[in-house]
């Protein structure tokens, strides 16, 4: 049952699957990470980005470049519930804090309920011509749109990350998560930079939600283990660190694929809140937090 | 009575690669009047959070009547007689301000008689010395920033401490109002009440206070009488630059 | 005791003879379906509220609390035929440890990571649940109900009656910490933690208890499923539907008084049955989600707060509601 080549297969799945889950997650890490939006519907909008894909893929569009399209108008959408939530709540004070949760826990659950009477529970796909097939290195098959997520994952997370340290919009959005009195008494508006920070996590979560109807078939639903897969993610890695996502992206996807190996499918969706449970009760700092 | 009721020993605090405060010694005796100055982010509040509990010190000791005190949490140090208010005021918003009152005292002063207590006609009564019984019914989130600071300072004698730490209370106040709360400070301590005052402005510290302290970036860099400490020049480098 | 302390408890008593009354009468069945449903939300929504309108943590697995409630009556059942006060005691019982330990966990934390620990913890337990043979797995268990108990006709009806008894309790001891120094204390913790620290509240001795007290109580209702519906399976036992309802019923009827969650769990959980009935059970579930949406933006102090507002507005020299 136990064979150092099953492990093997099982870490390298995990590293594939692990940039996967770090893709899935960095929109969060910017969001919650560094702006402090109690952002719990970012799996619903992971989902939702799926969901568009599957459209634009039902007219003949490529999934990835049906992402690509995407971004923008997630980018909008984003500056949108950035905008609306800082109105009707960040601004209002400490009471805020429990509305905020609620509403983005009633947007999470609107998401997926609409997507149910508008898709039905049923999975949904989409066709390419790098899903079905599989490559060959060694004497392990590695799934070729595995190999698309990872690189586009760790393209994402790179991009992202020299984005932030690297333009100067970038390392706007991090003083602002780490000092905003100061940035505003040197002039700039962080309510704007916040906006256009959250819109750039939601364009980034429409191509992660590509990435995810491409690696496999997706329904309504599925939003609640990723709150577990991402949340656990950016808590491990600390908020606010890119380059933590990709780290605790690895260590969970590892994890995960392991306790499949070993204890089989049905035991998969725990690994993710377990290792979240743990992350709190040992050092709820994560890895590189702040 | 000149006992130590205060002794803080050798205390640092990091937060990550900043350190807030290095080597902090000083011990405040029974019954003094404690002005504690020092440019902005030079670590009196730190060292505020540090001895009220809302932070844990990384090194060094702080006894309070003797006792260690640096890993009790704040509500347990509250009990034993240390009382703060907040720089930037934190009122109870939902409550009314005679409520914001009765907390402490329910929590601190009579949690095992409290069905024989009035905290009701105790509250009103602080209210009453402090100036604010006529807005004893008012919802705290509707008061303007003088009564906000009051009710701060209220809040914290009705924990009926015996170390009561002032935390920038007169900020952006009126001259008349800054005497007001000078005023109220000086009967405090004179009904028996320890007072360390952290504060800007520099007449009302030195009027206030038999003894000053000036910090600059966590480190004590002069203490003595206020006339002393004025007279430092490394603290009029600190305030004013080289 | 106070005017007010014995109206209530006129009222509260009064509910229970009703329920017991209109049980043994021959009222249609359906109303006692509907009924124990909207009663039982009225637990929940009550329970909830105790952490998360009174000290202001969101509770966001509240179907972790059911599900365990719920398993632990089957397990008791299967395993020593326990009575239902049995079950619902143990029910109580183990939902008040798991409440206290996810406090333990993580109420040093901030509020968000307890919400989210809350979510890790429902599907935790489901997943365990699902690989657990003893009690039936994913595939759920069937139960041998022992006949119902005299007068009751059915256990719809015996377990209406059941559930009222349970959600005056509920109603009890919320109202009771609500106006005692406990509620005091929570409403401190949620409007400034730091400074309720400051002046003397143990906040996180607090904030425990509530978690615990919350955990029970939804604990008992969870507890009533198996011999409710004499078949438990954990997808719809961890159900995210009853953490979504805990939460939007007292957000919508009020989170700051007791008879916000009684109100919101009334109108919503009768809107949700008139739904389902007429349209369809997904439209339900958004019309829950939208509501919640709608009043956390629009009307934060819920159909009680806005209520009492118009009381204000209408006599003025009244002073404080």
């Amino acid at each position: 049952m136990f064979s150092f080549e099953l492990l093997l297969d099982a870490v390298v799945l995990g590293v594939l699957v692990g940039c996967f889950y770090a893709a899935m997650s960095i929109g969060l890490s910017v969001a919650f990470g560094l702006l402090d939006v109690p952002h719990i519907a970012h799996p619903a909008f992971l989902v939702l980005g799926a969901y568009g894909t599957h459209l634009l893929s039902r007219q003949g569009w490529d999934p990835l470049i049906a992402g690509i399209v995407l971004m923008p108008v997630f980018f909008l959408i984003g500056i949108g519930v950035y905008r609306f939530y800082y109105e009707a709540f960040e601004r209002r004070g400490s009471e805020a804090g429990v509305r905020g949760l609620a509403f983005f826990f009633g947007v999470a659950f609107i998401i997926e309920v609409a997507l149910i009477l508008a898709f039905g529970v049923d999975q949904r796909m989409v066709e390419a011509t790098y899903i079905g097939k599989s490559l060959a290195i060694g004497d392990m098959r590695v799934p070729f749109r595995m190999l698309v997520a990872f690189g586009m994952a760790l393209a994402l997370t790179a991009g992202l990350t020299l984005y932030l340290s690297k333009s100067f919009t970038g390392r706007a959005i991090k003083a602002v998560a780490q000092d905003e009195p100061a940035l505003r008494l040197m002039g700039a508006n962080p309510v704007r930079i916040k906006q256009w920070a959250f819109g750039i996590a939601t364009a980034v979560t429409a191509i992660a939600g590509a990435l995810l109807i491409i690696v496999g078939p997706v329904e309504p639903g599925l939003d609640r283990v990723y709150i577990g897969r991402t949340f656990c993610v950016v808590v491990l890695a600390g908020l606010g660190s890119m380059t933590g996502t990709l780290v605790a992206g690895l260590i969970l996807g590892i994890s995960e694929s392991i306790v499949l190996t070993l204890a089989g499918a049905s035991w998969a969706p725990a690994v993710s809140f377990g290792l979240l449970l743990l992350v709190l009760g040992i050092r709820p700092q994560g890895l590189f937090g702040r | 009575m000149s006992e130590t009721l205060l002794r803080v020993d050798g205390v640092s605090k990091r937060f990550g690669g900043f350190t807030a405060l290095t080597g902090v010694s000083v011990a405040i005796r029974r019954g003094e009047r404690f002005g504690l100055i020092g440019p902005n982010g030079s670590g009196k509040t730190t060292l505020i959070n540090c001895i009220s509990g809302s932070l844990w010190n990384d090194t060094g000791a702080i006894e309070f009547e003797g006792r260690e005190i640096s890993r009790l949490p704040a509500y347990k140090r509250t009990r034993l007689g240390i009382a703060r208010s907040f720089q930037i005021p934190r009122p109870f918003k939902s409550m009314s301000v005679v409520e914001n009152l009765i907390v402490p005292l329910e929590y601190v002063m009579h949690r095992g008689s409290l069905h024989t207590a009035d905290t009701r006609g105790e509250a009103l009564e602080i209210l009453r010395r402090i100036g604010l019984a006529d807005k004893a019914e008012t919802r705290a989130d509707r008061l303007t920033q003088v009564e906000l600071r009051k009710l701060e300072l209220a809040r914290a004698m009705a924990a009926r401490p015996r170390l009561l730490i002032s935390d920038e209370a007169m900020a952006g106040l009126s001259a008349s109002e800054i005497d007001e709360i000078v005023a109220i400070l000086r009967s405090l301590n004179e009904a028996g009440i320890t007072i360390i005052m952290i504060e800007h402005i520099m007449h009302a510290v030195m009027r206030f206070s038999q003894r000053v302290m000036c910090l600059d970036a966590g480190k004590i860099i002069c203490e003595g009488t206020p006339a002393q400490v004025v007279a430092d020049p490394e603290v009029q480098r600190a305030y004013l630059g080289t | 005791m106070t005017r007010s302390a014995t109206g209530f408890w006129i009222g509260a008593v009064a509910v229970v003879v009703l329920a017991a009354l209109v049980a043994v009468s021959g009222a249609n069945e359906y109303f006692f379906f509907a009924g124990f449903v909207v009663l039982q939300f009225v637990v929940l929504a009550t329970a909830w509220n105790i952490l998360g309108g009174y000290a202001g943590y969101v509770n966001f697995g509240t179907g972790a609390f059911f599900g365990v409630g719920a398993y632990t009556a089957v397990v008791l059942f299967k395993a020593l035929s326990a009575p239902l006060w049995a079950q619902i005691l143990a029910g109580a019982g183990v939902s008040g440890l798991l409440g206290f330990g996810i406090g333990l966990l993580t109420l040093r934390l901030r509020g968000i990571f307890f919400s989210i620990a809350t979510v890790a913890v429902a599907i935790i337990l489901e997943t365990l649940v699902i690989n657990w043979r003893y009690v039936g797995g994913a595939t759920g268990i069937q139960l041998l109900r022992p006949p119902v108990m005299w007068p009751f006709e059915t256990y719809t009806r015996m377990l209406f009656v059941v559930v009222a008894l349970l959600a005056v309790l509920a109603v009890s001891i919320a109202r009771y910490i609500e106006t005692s120094w406990l509620g005091r204390g929570l409403r401190a913790i949620r409007d400034s933690e730091e400074a309720a620290e400051c002046t003397g509240v143990p906040t996180l001795k607090l904030k425990l208890f509530a978690c615990t007290v919350s955990g029970a109580m939804m604990g008992t209702a969870g507890a009533l499923l198996p011999m409710y519906q004499s078949f438990v399976e954990p997808a719809s036992s961890f159900s995210l539907n009853y953490s979504v309802a805990a939460l939007a019923m007292p957000m919508i009827g009020g989170t700051s008084h007791w008879l916000g969650p009684v109100v919101g769990a009334i109108l919503l959980g009768t809107i949700q049955q008139v739904v389902t009935v007429t349209i369809s059970s997904e439209l339900n579930v958004l019309v829950v989600g939208v509501l919640l949406v709608l009043f956390v933006v629009a009307a934060p102090e819920g159909i009680v707060g806005l209520a009492r507002k118009l009381a204000r507005v209408r006599a003025p020299t009244a002073g404080a509601a």
